[in-house]
């Protein structure tokens, strides 16, 4: 049976656990290619040159998206979890963290 | 199925990784500007203490974390319980201790070591 | 009212244990009309057999919950024009609990978790001793006072995602009801409670979806009384460990 269940923290909740599970799937690939470095620094070396395509590189600004949401979406549930904060004072506490996140990544990298 | 120990150590290492996870973003965005080369990774990484521990530290919290996600996962999608969801949530643990180890030393290790 | 309007397509969940299908009724339409009212014309004029649970009528025994178009509600304080989608509406037995009959589901489950959740109030005194004095404006009291008026209707079990997916969750209605007695200075054994609550199937399997809180029929707030029980167990464990 169906259940009309979409509101803010329900939706919340489905990034989070997407977010998570598709991070935890990426790690062992992410590992894989790192440890490429000591037994075979050639193929890491080719594997990061077919990084740098297009392509590739969109899927790697969504997965530093997914760590974002996923960090994010985890300190807005421990402080809710945790801080005997009004539910607006919440809000309001993630909303600028986030805005702050923006702010000094732009910043970063207008920077380097 | 997450008892109290189990939901302690998963915001635990959370806690953990919140700054590692900022220091890491950060790195990765100084990082590509210019392009990649493993070169360019090692000549930054290998030999250093700061990173092995930086990366050391993040692979084993992540390892936890990701293996206690994965379990809750597993449990409220498949139905899967009891031994054979323990098993597969600490097998998950160690799997990804293990390749997670691999790298950390791959990049941090000073050359010729090991 | 035009003559299309007079009458509403209802399907109504039929069937025993698992095996089920809608069936459809027309019922005559009134200007005021809940969907319980409904449910009670079909019973009363259409089909005889048609089995479902309600007794107060007025929002207070929570007996009446059922599923309507896929969303879990206190059937006698629903006004149907608040829930009618093109002359039609979808009426089911509540989520996340084993169905009797019809729109009759089995509330066993759902008051054993209140139990287990260490629900039962035990009197710090007795009769023989003196009345403690309560401030209603003690901080504590506050938040006991914020989960009482549950009525049990167990919508937000029927709600909630984490009871669907994980059987032993003990489910918000179970888990309020716990963080109210912790805070009640009347109730005997107060860290009995966070015991009964950090179990495999304790409060720590909470996602904090807040559907319970967004379902709830009497703006309760489950889902915060959930997220105190996990901040004082959380309090526990850390001062165990020093």
């Amino acid at each position: 049976m169906r259940v009309a269940r979409v509101h803010p923290l329900w939706l919340a909740y489905v990034l989070h656990r997407v977010s998570g599970l598709a991070l935890a799937l990426f790690l062992p690939l992410h590992f894989w290619v790192l440890s490429l470095a000591l037994t075979q620094p050639e193929r890491l070396d080719a594997f990061l040159n077919f990084a740098d395509q297009p392509l590739v590189k969109l899927a790697e600004f969504g997965l530093i998206f997914l760590l974002a949401v996923h960090i994010f979406g985890g300190l807005r549930l421990m402080a809710m979890e945790w801080l005997p904060w009004s539910a607006p004072q919440k809000t309001l506490a993630a909303g600028a963290l986030g805005v702050a996140f923006v702010i000094s990544g732009t910043f970063f990298l207008q920077v380097v | 199925m997450l008892d109290l120990r189990l939901y302690m150590l998963q915001r635990i290492t959370a806690l953990i990784m919140a700054p590692l996870t900022l220091g890491h973003i950060a790195v990765i965005i100084y990082a590509v500007q210019g392009g990649l080369s493993a070169a360019e990774i090692l000549g930054r990484t290998q030999g250093s203490v700061f990173w092995f521990l930086f990366y050391g530290s993040f692979v084993l919290a992540v390892a936890v974390h990701a293996a206690i996600g994965l379990r809750v996962i597993l449990h409220e999608w498949t139905g899967m319980t009891g031994t054979r969801l323990a098993a597969l949530t600490w097998g998950v643990g160690l799997g990804l201790f293990v390749m997670g180890s691999k790298a950390v030393i791959a990049v941090t290790w000073p050359v010729g070591l090991p | 009212m035009t003559a299309q309007n007079d009458t509403l397509e209802v399907s109504v969940w039929r069937g025993s244990g698992v095996a089920g299908q809608f069936e459809t009724f027309e019922v005559p339409a009134q200007d005021n009309q809940t969907i319980l009212d409904v449910v009670s014309w079909i019973q009363h004029y259409a089909d005889a057999t048609l089995t479902y649970r309600f007794a107060c009528r007025v929002g207070m025994c929570g007996s009446c919950a059922m599923m309507v178009n896929g969303r879990p509600r206190w059937t006698c304080r629903t006004h149907v024009k608040k829930v009618l989608n093109g002359g039609k509406v979808e009426i089911g037995p509540l989520r996340n609990l084993p169905i009797i009959k019809d729109l009759a589901v089995d509330m066993d489950p759902f008051f054993d978790k209140w139990v287990a959740a260490g629900g039962v109030h035990t009197p710090s005194a007795s009769r023989a001793d003196p009345i403690p004095a309560i401030d209603p404006g003690d901080h504590s009291r506050q938040v006991a006072s914020a989960g009482i008026e549950c009525i049990n209707c167990s919508v937000c079990y029927a709600a909630c995602d984490t009871v669907a997916g994980n059987p032993e969750y003990l489910g918000p209605a179970a888990l309020q009801r716990a963080w109210t007695l912790y805070n009640d200075a009347k109730h005997e054994d107060r860290t009995d409670i966070l015991a009964a609550v950090s179990g495999a199937g304790g409060c720590h399997n909470c996602h904090s979806m807040g559907s319970c809180t967004v379902y709830c029929p009497n703006d309760l707030d489950p889902m915060s009384a959930i997220a105190g029980l996990k901040r004082e167990t959380a309090r526990g464990f850390l001062r165990r460990r020093k």
